[in-house]
């Protein structure tokens, strides 16, 4: 009987050049990763530095620094004018009302995705998905063009280029951010417990009401705040078919658009700085509360 | 009394077909078979959960089959207690008895009684996190027997727990067995179980039920 070989098969990598190259590998990951993050901060840093600037040139150029710095900044110049105030309280309204719009159909809409099998499912899923990937204008355009239509064209004069357009045009890409994040809360909930609910006498409603709808209040929260901040961002359907009049349709985004073509810099800027310190706080809200897990 | 005649159910691929098994009143059956051999298909077609293609399904005499799990009285215990996490434990006691409209008083007495029987009374304001294995499935267990079902079903209610406890948790489901003569179909893969609990064991093998009776 021949003796069998026991040898290793080629070569062993040595400790040094494996340490090496694990640690070429996380290094460039890193750098990868790394150059995006810096680009956002960056980004962020630059309309904050712009600002300082602008403060401290007022403040030069003023009797009282202190009063100037508080007064002539350009934040606290925007907020003065009654043109943004509009826009920021019409914002407001309107990203609130699109949100809970957006909820009240993601709910059902989530839920029905979720936990049932129907025909032209997939279907569904795909057309949920054509406002998220349809080019802004494009949406605004297609709202303007429905609403040459009846019925929708009976109530044409009340809704476009009026507030209620806002809050449609928002509503329309915000809802589909909504619908994907419920989706995402109720395939988390483990069905088991609406099939316990069921056998302890709930009807169906009963089981979505009691056990489903508490556990899933964390996700509405997120959808809530992702609606609202996707509709606080929203601008290309507005400017179509909400138009952009000021004291009438304009919003934050608007403002920023309108300022920029008057060649106000500071108040784009400005304006800019509100909406980002909006966005951050629906950010902290949505880690704080919400899920952290959603995958849109 | 849990009678099913001659079933068959589908889950997806899998087909299960002319199953019968007979739990008589008061008597406590276990279920067996190898992981995915169908077992808990079958106790979710008894528990309403599935539907089935063909046969009948009979609860202490009533014919249940095409009946809606809500109005079959079982009381459920899955896997892994899917337990109510916004829920309080006392609350889970409760929540079929709310259901039901049956009144305050009557629903703090059944709490009582039902933490007693379970020992959980110190864990009654709790909710389920943080709740050990063997405390989930008593709370789970005790949600279910809380309306007072004619049948209870439990499904590999053991499985997830350590030695010990389990050992504490069988002494359990046959107290609770003897204070309330609940007839009972409990599906599990362990043999122990089976001899320390069963009146009659069922084995699932290859889509076919064999019976067999302990003394």
């Amino acid at each position: 009987m021949g003796s069998i070989d026991q040898r290793e098969y080629g070569r062993r990598r040595s400790p040094e050049s494996l340490r090496l190259s694990n640690t070429i590998f996380y290094a460039a990951l890193s750098i990868i990763g790394g150059t995006y993050v810096l680009l956002i901060i960056a980004m962020l840093l630059a309309d904050a530095t712009f600002m300082v600037d602008e403060t401290l040139h007022s403040v030069a150029q003023s009797p009282t620094p202190w009063q100037a710095a508080l007064r002539e900044n350009p934040v606290s110049t925007a907020l003065a004018d009654p043109k943004i105030r509009y826009s920021i309280w019409l914002s407001l309204i309107s990203c609130t009302l699109a949100a809970v719009i957006s909820l009240v159909v993601a709910v059902p809409m989530g839920y029905l995705l979720s936990r049932h099998q129907f025909p032209g499912k997939r279907l569904l899923d795909a057309v949920l998905d054509i406002p998220i990937v349809l080019p802004p204008l494009v949406v605004g355009l297609s709202l303007l063009i429905l609403f040459q239509f009846p019925p929708f064209a009976w109530v044409n004069r009340t809704i476009v280029y009026q507030v209620p357009a806002v809050v449609i045009a928002q509503f329309s890409v915000a809802c589909a951010f909504a619908v994907r994040t419920m989706k995402s809360t109720f395939d988390h909930i483990d069905p088991r417990c609406e099939q316990v609910a069921v056998t302890l006498g709930c009807s169906r409603a009963q089981a979505f009401g009691r056990v489903v709808l508490p556990e899933a209040s964390r996700g509405m929260m997120t959808a809530f705040t992702l609606a609202w901040a996707r509709a606080l961002g929203e601008f290309g359907p507005l400017l179509i078919f909400a138009g952009a009049t000021r004291m009438k349709t304009e919003v934050l985004s608007t403002s920023v658009f309108l300022e920029m073509n008057v060649g106000n810099i500071e108040g784009a800027v400005a304006v800019s700085l509100i909406m980002v310190t909006a966005a951050i706080l629906v950010l902290v809200i949505t880690r704080v509360w919400g899920v952290r897990d959603v995958t849109l | 009394m849990i009678v099913v005649e001659n079933i068959s159910v589908s889950a997806g691929e899998f087909v299960l077909s002319n199953i019968s098994l007979k739990v008589s009143a008061g008597k406590y059956g276990v279920l067996m078979g190898k992981t995915g051999s169908g077992k808990t298909t079958i106790l979710e077609s008894i528990l309403g959960l599935r539907d089935v293609t063909s046969g009948h399904i009979r609860l202490a005499g009533e014919e249940v089959t095409d009946l809606n799990p809500a109005v079959r009285g079982i009381g459920y215990v899955p896997q892994d207690g899917a337990l109510f996490a916004h829920m309080s434990v006392r609350d889970h006691l409760a929540f079929a008895l709310y259901v039901r409209h049956v009144d305050r008083k009557t629903i703090d007495e059944r709490v009582h009684e039902l933490s007693e029987m379970l020992h959980i009374t110190s864990l009654l304001d709790r909710t389920p996190r943080g709740l050990s294995g063997g405390e989930k499935q008593r709370v789970a267990l005790g949600r279910a027997l809380s309306f007072q079902p004619r049948v209870l079903c439990l499904d590999e209610p053991l499985s997830a727990l350590d030695t010990e406890t389990r050992e504490r948790m069988c002494e359990l489901l046959s107290d609770v067995r003897k204070l309330t003569g609940v007839t009972t179909l409990h599906v599990t893969h362990n043999f122990d179980e089976a001899d320390r609990l069963a009146d009659c064991v069922f084995q699932l093998i290859n889509g076919k039920i064999e019976t067999s009776t302990t003394p």
